[in-house]
């Protein structure tokens, strides 16, 4: 009983996504308020429902529902309740209700802290937002409903993929969601604004803590993607540009240029018409990636081959929403008005040209992943496009990205006084040219010509931000004064400055790992001592030990180093009861300067195993610099100046309650 | 059938933690076993689709390398390796698409997606910074650029 | 309407890749084609199912046109398209040459003697090394090969009736009355 009533109220919040998609924006136009002023409450009623079915489907993994067929295929009763837990968003159907959940919670969102925006702009975005939802539900209940019961219901369930029951990838789908989810109200709200024709710097101000909120999300979630990857696929890897990995990573790219692009608009006013074309993009793309991801088309693991029905259905979708709003986007964008003039050097410039390069990277990523799919269509032939094809256009786009970030952060709007701008610039130039000279030394690199670009590029964005920051505290006192600019508005720049030196951490990490990183396969017998890099690892055998839900086999090694003692690492090779596939844990110890990496291979006989180690040089900055990107991101969004001209321009807002705003969320 | 299709939206990769090692594979020549480690990780493993004949223990993925490795034993390059393998299984084997004349686009698309991306940023930059030499005052150039934009109108081609 | 021209261009793009998506969706990504169509039969030398001494060259099979089909017992398909092999060798449309893929040959004959026996020769590749000389990547797979050894069509898969019917029959009438 309890499983339809989840359907049920899946049936009712789509009853009122329709209701939030016409009558607001109904209202909107005949100027009848209490149409526009039910957006809020419907928003709110749809997440209510959302959120009372999401609690209905956990609570039957908790309770072993083996009735509801996909608990009868994701759950299990020896499953630990953290991964029933993840379980509900564990596979296809669940994960679309968590994806509809989150819609609704971002609409929830917008009617509660958008008391200072006009009443006409919040029930347009606001019925934008419960359009998207429409379809989303639509797909759910016509074609992948999580409630469908079986009779009679088996004894036991077929478990969450063993792959999946980590604590890691129990929160990284739900902040990955959050991100893509997020960009639709960057779309709602360019849509909003298209509708209306109104694309000033209002419009950009209202999206951007919304639009930074969401990239923060979005990069956080593909942070620990990858993190995951790195640890539980045992192949000592972090990133191989597998489709689903570019459907995550182009909404990032084009999150990321919107998000700059954002900053443009507000403040000065220009490249309004990109910037909407941006908006569209970025959330475009987040639905394309379903699409790759759901309908089967390309050849990932998970693919639904098996389904094209659904691949039709997502079709559809896309073809509405996207086409949809590139139509509207058409109609509309030649009206757009130019936007403030700037000088050829002026920050202006250099941000439109990372805004470019970012969409580059993103449109050359997209061909890549969708190339073997045209080849085919074609009939050109079979080919694949992996990873030598991207990490080349990685290394094509990069240093340029770059090398602008270094000079735009050092410009000023509109106008860059040459000689100051040149001045500043040479003393990060010639720090970041001796540092990669340094880095192609012997000692180092051996002439290295990746590292010494690696490294150069990494300190030119460092120090051209640090230089910036300096001349910005110039006239400040010390500690106290930055923490005083810190604190009266200086967030966001600081935030930046944040995200930015993250980038540089991150170049500093993939450059050092893949020039200086070295794995050795190797046969072990116990007792046996392999060297790698300076550690000694000495192979104590392997022994049997058991899980809740798995039996596995444990290794043990004793690192060290010099004769003293690095170490203990105990890698893993399960094999799960039900899903009977074995699955590597690796051990690895970590830190800020080289990660020991050591996983299991196969038992070869007499107590030898086959071994994978690894040595990763700073391969943990990869993710510090990710992290401190999101990091930014948030010192960004709760920058004072939001919330000041949040109240600001609620005063001459007309809506007719305006309440003093919460903070930047 | 559904139950063995895992299906996570928007979850990284998911190939088989299966992962196998090279460690049967020992070459005496210096630099062959790297050779040997390039061309495995940068061939698809045809079974799994997404994992590299490096990476996959499935049979066929074990079968493969064994005769990639014993041809590289009997003295063949990386070169007839790539030759050998994709004469029977096709371009699909290769994760970097050769260079030959049917997937020029691929390996040369991007340079024209730069160039638009180029072209895109010199049109814009002229238009915003046309006057730049002239010098005037914000007045005057907002008289301009009325003018400027006046001029472009059809109409007012002959005046 | 030059300015609505420039600002279709996003609309234009997406169109482009909607037409691909969409037919992407009728097409199976894990389908290989073969690169052997228009070759040869790759050279072999292998013993039969039957008997280990008997050894049968790849030009033995010159001369006539006939489906080649890698088979397995360990093989799930491969049970599922046995009867439809059955079916066509007693049809006498076509002559089937089994080419038995790591397999064990006890379980093989086992196998024949349960389910029938389709094949007029059938090749026992213990090692693997001539399936992938094929590019046999998963069986069963199907190969037609031409009375001068040449690979005219490749079929990844179980073989049903009605393929059998609408591509391969055709295309074995045209080879024979070619000769």
């Amino acid at each position: 009983m309890i499983p339809e009533l989840g359907h049920f109220t899946l049936i009712l919040a789509l009853c009122l996504a329709i209701t939030q998609a016409v009558v607001p924006l109904v209202g909107s136009y005949t100027r009848t308020i209490s149409w526009m002023a039910a957006s809020r409450s419907l928003a709110w009623g749809q997440f209510v429902f959302l959120a009372i079915s999401l609690a209905i489907l956990t609570y039957a993994f908790l309770g072993n529902d083996f009735s509801v067929i996909y608990v009868a295929q994701n759950g299990n009763t020896k499953l630990p309740d953290l991964y029933k837990i993840s379980a509900v968003w564990g596979a296809h159907e669940g994960s679309l209700l968590l994806w509809a959940c989150m819609l609704a919670a971002w609409s929830v969102a917008i009617a509660a802290f958008s008391r200072n925006l006009p009443l006409e702009m919040v029930s347009r975005v606001l019925s934008v937002m419960g359009m998207v939802s429409i379809g989303f539900l639509l797909f759910m209940l016509l074609t992948s409903n999580p409630f469908d019961r079986t009779f009679p219901a088996p004894f036991e369930g077929g478990e969450l993929n063993p792959m999946l029951q980590d604590p890691g990838l129990a929160i990284h789908p739900p902040l990955l969601y959050m991100g893509y989810v997020g960009f639709s109200v960057a779309f709602a709200f360019a849509i909003a604004a298209l509708m209306g024709g109104r694309l000033d710097g209002s419009w950009a101000r209202w999206s951007r803590p919304w639009t930074t909120i969401a990239w923060v999300f979005l990069t956080l979630g593909i942070v620990l993607g990858s993190w995951w990857a790195y640890y539980e696929l045992g192949w000592g890897g972090w990133w191989f540009w597998d489709p689903v990995e570019n459907a995550s990573f182009m909404p990032w790219l084009i999150g990321t240029a919107l998000m700059h692009s954002l900053a443009v608009t507000e403040k000065r006013g220009a490249f309004k018409s990109w910037t909407v074309l941006l908006a569209i993009s970025a959330f475009s793309l987040s639905l394309l990636g379903t699409f790759l991801v759901r309908s089967g088309v390309l050849t990932s693991v998970h693919s639904f081959a098996a389904d094209p029905e659904r691949g039709v259905f997502i079709l559809m979708f896309l073809l509405v929403v996207i086409g949809g709003s590139l139509l509207l986007y058409t109609w509309r964008a030649p009206y757009i008005s130019g936007g403030g003039r700037f000088d050829l050097v002026s920050r202006e410039t250099f941000l439109l040209g990372n805004n470019l390069l970012l969409a580059v990277f993103a449109a050359l990523v997209l061909l890549g992943t969708l190339a073997p799919l045209i080849y085919d269509a074609l009939e050109l032939g079979k080919i694949s496009v992996g990873f030598p094809w991207f990490n080349r256009m990685f290394l094509l786009t990069t240093p340029f990205l770059a090398l602008l970030m270094g000079v735009g952060a050092l410009s000023h709007w509109k106008h860059a006084e040459p000689s100051l701008f040149v001045k500043q610039l040479r003393v990060a130039f010639i720090i970041s040219l001796l540092f990669g000279l340094l880095s192609l030394l012997p000692v180092f690199s051996a002439g290295n010509w990746l590292v010494g670009l690696g490294m150069g590029l990494a300190m030119w964005v460092a120090s051209s931000h640090l230089v910036n920051v300096r001349d910005r505290l110039k006239n400040k006192r010390g500690f106290a004064g930055f923490w005083l600019d810190f604190k009266t508005g200086g967030r966001s720049y600081y935030g930046m400055i944040l995200a930015h030196l993250g980038v540089a951490v991150f170049i500093v990490g993939i450059t050092l790992v893949s020039n200086f990183g070295r794995e050795e396969d190797v046969r072990m017998s116990p007792g046996d001592v392999s060297e790698i890099a300076g550690y000694n690892f000495t192979f104590e055998g392997v022994t049997q030990v058991s899980g809740p839900n798995y039996n596995a086999s444990r290794g043990r090694f004793q690192v060290s180093k010099d004769g003293e003692h690095v170490a203990t690492l105990e890698p893993e090779k399960r094999a799960y009861f039900v899903k009977t596939m074995p699955m590597t844990e690796a051990a690895i110890d970590w830190g800020l300067t080289r990660d020991l990496y050591v996983s299991l291979g196969e038992p070869l006989g007499g107590g030898d195993w086959s071994l994978r180690l690894y040595y990763k040089p700073y391969v943990r900055w990869i993710w510090l610099g990710g992290f401190l990107m999101g990091l930014g991101g948030i010192l960004a969004v709760t920058d004072r100046r939001y919330r000041t001209s949040r109240m600001r321009s609620a005063k001459t807002a007309d809506t007719a309650n305006a309440a003093p705003a919460v903070s930047g969320g | 059938m559904r139950t063995f299709f895992l299906t996570l939206m928007f979850l990284l990769i998911l190939p088989s933690s299966h992962a196998s090692t090279l460690a049967e594979y020992t070459f005496d020549e210096p630099g062959k076993a790297e050779d040997f480690r390039t061309v495995t990780e940068e061939m698809r493993c045809l079974v799994c689709q997404n994992e590299s004949l490096a990476g996959s223990n499935a049979e066929l993925a074990v079968d493969l390398r064994n005769e990639i490795y014993d041809m590289m034993k009997a003295g063949r390059n990386k070169d007839e390796v790539i030759d050998f393998m994709v004469s029977r299984y096709g371009d699909f084997v290769l994760y970097r698409p050769p260079l030959k004349p049917s997937t020029y686009p691929i390996w040369f698309g991007p340079l024209i997606v730069f160039l638009i991306g180029g072209v895109v940023l010199f049109r814009i930059l002229k238009r915003k910074s046309l006057t730049r030499e002239t010098k005037l005052s914000t007045d005057e150039q907002h008289r301009l650029d009325d003018l400027l934009e006046q001029s472009t109108d059809p109409r007012d081609n002959n005046q | 309407m030059n300015q609505y021209l420039r600002y279709s261009i996003p609309l234009f793009v997406f169109a482009v890749i909607a037409a691909f998506l969409y037919k992407g969706l009728g097409m199976n990504p894990r389908e290989i084609p073969s690169p052997l169509i228009g070759k040869s039969v790759p050279e072999f030398s292998l013993p039969t199912v039957e008997d280990a001494e008997t050894i049968v060259k790849s030009d033995n099979l010159l001369g006539k046109v006939y489906l080649l089909n890698v088979w397995a017992t360990w093989c799930v398909s491969c049970r599922a398209e046995h009867q439809t092999l059955v079916h066509l060798s007693r049809s006498g449309k076509v002559e089937i040459v089994g080419l038995n893929w790591k397999d064990d040959r006890d379980k093989a004959l086992s196998w024949l003697n349960r389910l029938g026996d389709p094949y007029v020769i059938n090749i026992f590749d213990k090692k693997g090394r001539t399936a992938i000389d094929l590019g046999v990547y998963g069986a069963p797979e199907t190969f037609l090969v031409d009375s001068k050894g040449v690979i005219h069509y490749k079929h990844a898969g179980p073989i049903s009736m009605e393929l059998f019917n609408e591509t391969l029959l055709p295309m074995i009438e045209d080879l024979k009355r070619k000769g």
